[in-house]
């Protein structure tokens, strides 16, 4: 009886001690993360949430970074840049030392402003637009940034002599969209290929595009360049087949995620061109325990986004162990050891082997073309 | 030739445009208020079959006569709940907010119960695409079945409105409440049948929105909804004919502004277009002048 009052009040006492350090501050890092849980662009902040949680259980897991645990807090700013500022506030009350996010470009900027003025350390998983991270040396991102993507798409096809003349589709009213076909136009005058049309649609008429389509067709357009999300490409496939226009289609990653479209034939997709950085179907140990794990949680298969996330939060461990944070640090403290951390290290990510950083926050990593073969990614040279 | 294709696109997307719009003209015209949930009314009814095709694999047919039922219901359950006990109160604005509480509500409760990813709808029709002119020219199931239900659709709420008692009430209601209600009519169940066909309406058009635009999203309805406003106001708010002739002009405007002018300014040129039909027509082309007696 006494060995067993003993045994009691020690596990009674351990408990106690368990949860003194699991809830005191400066044990933990804590991370704040903000994106869009609701709204219409929900899909890319629920799939950031997502991946960011099974990345802080693993490392959790396994011991924490440095010997502490980390804390993660999502938030929700609907893809707003005002709510995604007060969720910003919210973190900041709540004790956030590092800021995964925003997700979306639009909040991105709107938040990285505020973050430069605390001097927060802010790493964004997909805010791919230029500005996302121009405010200040405290901003890094993991996903490329659009120009990249539109540059590297416009030599692509020109190298490969793709297409002569070539039709483009983009979403006026979205900085992604918009961003990537810019320089797409910029980096195509040097190409050997023409762009003999060059066609717009917005968020509010995403669900016609016979009109941008006949125009193309008209035009004689061999390649038809897509730099959008899957959920209108996969539209715009239906649309252009059921019109007998089959050109090349050439996507960027948001086109990742066109297989996984319900109710989408995707024997329409069968020689569609992208890059992307991350592919579910990869065969690596990293993205099959990844994307297993996803599949497990959330019955979903895991898109770009939450690969970045993923990476995103693998990143700031990397920089926190390279810098030997300890989370008794002040934010805007050890926002300055990250600075420095951040363009020593070098990580092996779902999206990219060995990325690294400079000062301005640009990750260094190779785009991947890959084109549909058989329902599936085939890497392209 | 893509002339002519714009031109039956137009249409098409114009008939969609003209179904919904009945049912805001409709609502207005006898219960003088603006639904702003309809939009949304129309999104429930794209759920609702998609849910009856996939999770119950029902026939198309079957999936769409659900849509129209489950719309019906939650027209009728809407404006009991939340318009009815507003219908006396000092401002329209009242009804007003309500309805636009109404719309997000029904978006966020979409959004719970499916989830925000746009899903791959499944066209209900099972018509075959009609090739003219060695292909040149082509006119998919979904436009041929559009345009047919939006000619039919028309004819029978005529028919059902100058031929019918209920009809005539509603007409009753419309011109004059209170004598309607002195009468003898039953307002408020006249109000709630009005609800009960616009909704049904909706659902029609949602399923044919979504058939030939097969992307379902818990925002579906929005932009739609507000553009069918545009073709009730712009063929005059009240008048049925005035829906259905604002709903196929607005529709050709937009795809032809898409195609010619610029397609990034579509929308821009559709509501351009609407402010110029108020300046020269403030009632809508088929509005009525209505001199207030004082």
């Amino acid at each position: 009886m006494k060995k067993f009052v003993k045994a009691a009040s020690l596990a009674l006492a351990s408990a106690m001690l368990l949860s003194t350090t699991a809830f005191a501050e400066g044990d933990t890092f804590k991370i704040g993360a903000i994106g869009p849980m609701t709204g219409g662009a929900a899909a890319y902040g629920t799939a950031v949430m997502n991946a960011a949680q099974i990345a802080v259980d693993e490392i959790n897991e396994a011991g924490g970074v440095n010997g502490y645990q980390l804390e993660l807090n999502p938030q929700d700013d609907e893809h707003d840049p005002e709510k995604s500022v007060n969720a910003y506030n919210t973190l900041k009350d709540w004790g956030m030392q590092l800021l995964l996010g925003t997700v979306t470009s639009g909040p991105c900027i709107a938040v990285g402003a505020e973050a430069v003025n605390d001097n927060m350390f802010l790493l964004t998983p997909s805010g791919s637009a230029v500005d996302c991270i121009t405010a200040g040396d405290n901003e890094f991102r993991v996903c490329f940034s659009d120009p990249d993507q539109g540059a590297a798409s416009a030599k692509y096809i020109g190298e490969h002599n793709l297409a002569s003349k070539v039709a483009a589709i983009y979403d006026s009213s979205d900085v992604y969209s918009s961003g990537i076909y810019a320089t797409f136009k910029a980096e195509a005058a040097n190409q050997p290929f023409e762009i003999v049309a060059e066609e717009a649609f917005t968020a509010d008429s995403k669900t016609d595009f016979t009109v941008q389509l006949q125009k193309a067709k008209d035009a004689g357009a061999e390649l038809v360049y897509l730099p959008f999300y899957y959920n209108e490409a996969s539209l715009v496939l239906t649309q252009a087949a059921s019109m007998d226009f089959a050109p090349i289609f050439f996507g960027v990653d948001g086109m990742d995620g066109i297989l996984s479209v319900k109710g989408f034939d995707t024997s329409l997709a069968e020689g569609v061109m992208l890059l992307t950085p991350f592919s579910a179907d990869a065969q690596d140990d990293l993205t099959v325990n990844f994307v297993t794990k996803y599949q497990e949680m959330y019955k979903e298969v895991p898109n770009q986004f939450a690969a970045d996330a993923y990476d995103g939060v693998y990143i700031m461990k990397a920089a926190l162990e390279a810098a030997g944070a300890t989370p008794d640090m002040e934010a805007s403290d050890l926002c300055d050891v990250m600075k420095t951390a951040m363009t020593e290290i070098t990580v092996d990510g779902l999206t990219g082997a060995g990325m690294t950083w400079n000062a301005s926050g640009e990750p260094t990593k190779a785009p991947k073309a890959v084109v549909i073969e058989n329902g599936a990614y085939k890497g392209m040279e | 030739m893509s002339f002519l294709s714009y031109l039956i696109n137009g249409i098409s997307l114009g008939s969609v445009y003209a179904i919904i719009a009945l049912g805001y003209t409709m609502v207005y015209g006898i219960a003088k208020m603006l639904n702003f949930a309809h939009g949304d009314v129309i999104m429930v009814g794209g759920y609702a079959a998609l849910t009856m095709m996939l999770s119950y694999s029902a026939n198309p047919f079957v999936a769409v006569l659900v849509a129209i039922v489950v719309c019906t219901v939650l027209g009728i359950t809407i404006e009991a709940i939340a318009y009815r006990p507003l219908r006396g109160a000092a401002s329209p604005l009242a009804v007003l907010i309500t309805a636009i509480g109404v719309s997000y509500f029904l978006q966020n409760i979409v959004l719970l119960i499916f989830g925000s990813n746009p899903k791959n709808f499944q066209s209900v029709v099972p018509l075959p695409d009609l090739k003219l002119a060695d292909g040149a020219l082509m006119i998919t199931g979904e436009t041929i079945v559009t345009i047919i239900s939006c000619i039919v659709i028309m004819i029978a709420l005529t028919t059902f409105i100058n031929k019918t008692k209920a009809g005539q009430a509603m007409l009753a209601v419309s011109e004059d409440r209170g004598a309607a209600q002195l009468m003898g009519i039953n307002v408020n169940g006249t109000i709630a049948l009005t609800f009960a066909i616009g909704s049904g309406l909706a659902a029609v058009a949602g399923v044919l929105l979504c058939s030939s635009y097969p992307s379902l999203s818990p925002y579906t309805g929005s932009m739609p909804g507000i553009k069918a406003f545009v073709a009730a106001v712009f063929g005059g708010i009240g008048s049925i004919p005035g829906a259905m002739i604002g709903g196929i002009l607005l529709g050709i405007i937009e795809i032809l502004g898409k195609a010619y002018i610029s397609s990034q300014l579509a929308d821009a040129i559709v509501f351009a277009v609407l402010i110029v039909v108020l300046l020269v027509k403030p009632t809508g082309l088929l509005g009525k002048q209505i001199q207030e007696k004082v």
